[in-house]
């Protein structure tokens, strides 16, 4: 079984670095780009068969070690 | 006066901060990540700058999950003092030792200078050797100091009086110009900049030592 994390910073949290790679889209001519946010994906190769056990075990990772929930929120899709 | 040094693969400040403790008059040992204990009579924990982990997944995450990480963190609930320079500040806010992130800085580059600080409370053990509002030169030389917290988390930093260092000149973006910050008992500090860097003559300046004899003086009366 597949496990697929997107971390993403909060909203509200500025992020410096999606804000760097908007100007950087812009001075390359790409116009129109309002925003940029940029985060991680993790993928998990899981040993486990039951789709709502590795779900709940990859939230736990998250909370425990993959996101700082002080300023990142995540999402996991089992695949 | 004893204090443990922590090393993580890839800590590089490690034996600065154990100097800088020996030359207060403390006695230092060194432990290893892997350690799961403190050696026996540790006053004080210092927790080291560097790239541990690599600076892999985030900043501190990995070595805050290592076995020494469990006995810091047992250290500081039985009300022992902690102190993170740069990357151990990182470590321990990965910790939830204290409160708040470190982000990429705001203009997104390493920054290595000596910088400006002001001694924001002389309510602690580590800043109890300056004047409140006194200006001191310490180098800073990280990536991602950008101290970053909620609302409410920065007013009680406020209201407490939990700000122990502010930068005269923000360089990296953080919120409140924060450069350290203390734990609610006061006994766990946490600053991006590196005191251990200022504590000899030939260091350049001696700024950093209170940090250092503070403590140690503090102990001594205890």
């Amino acid at each position: 079984m597949k496990a697929r994390v997107t971390v993403m910073l909060k909203t509200g949290v500025l992020d410096v670095q999606g804000e760097a790679v908007r100007r950087a889209l812009g001075t390359l001519g790409f116009e129109g780009v309002e925003a940029v946010r940029q985060g991680k994906v993790i993928e998990l190769d899981l040993a486990a068969t039951d789709r709502a056990a590795a779900e709940a075990e990859v939230k736990a990772m998250c909370e425990k070690l993959l996101a700082n929930t002080v300023i990142e929120k995540y999402s996991v899709e089992i695949a | 006066m004893k204090a443990a040094v922590v090393t993580f693969p890839g800590s590089n400040c490690d034996r600065d901060l154990a100097v800088a403790f020996e030359k207060a008059g403390a006695e230092v040992v060194r432990v290893w990540h892997k350690d799961s204990e403190l050696p026996a009579g540790v006053d004080v924990v210092g927790v080291p700058g560097g790239f541990s982990f690599g600076d892999y997944l985030r900043c501190g995450a990995i070595a805050a999950q290592s076995p020494i990480a469990a006995a810091v963190k047992a250290h500081a609930d039985r009300g022992g003092y902690v102190i993170g320079i740069c990357n151990g500040f990182q470590v321990l806010t990965e910790m939830h030792l204290l409160p708040g992130a470190l982000m990429r800085n705001a203009g997104l580059k390493f920054i290595c200078k000596p910088v400006q600080l002001i001694v924001g409370t002389t309510d602690s053990a580590f800043t109890a050797g300056y004047a409140k509002g006194q200006a001191i030169t310490v180098p800073v030389a990280h990536h991602d100091g950008n101290y970053t917290a909620d609302a409410e988390t920065i007013a009680r930093l406020k209201g407490e009086d939990r700000i122990a260092f502010r930068y005269g000149a923000n360089p990296n973006g953080s919120m409140e110009d924060i450069a350290g910050i203390l734990s609610d008992n006061r006994r766990v500090l946490g600053m991006m900049p590196h005191p251990e860097r200022v504590v000899d003559a030939e260091h350049g300046g001696t700024d950093g030592a209170a940090v250092f004899a503070g403590l140690i003086g503090k102990m001594a009366l205890a």
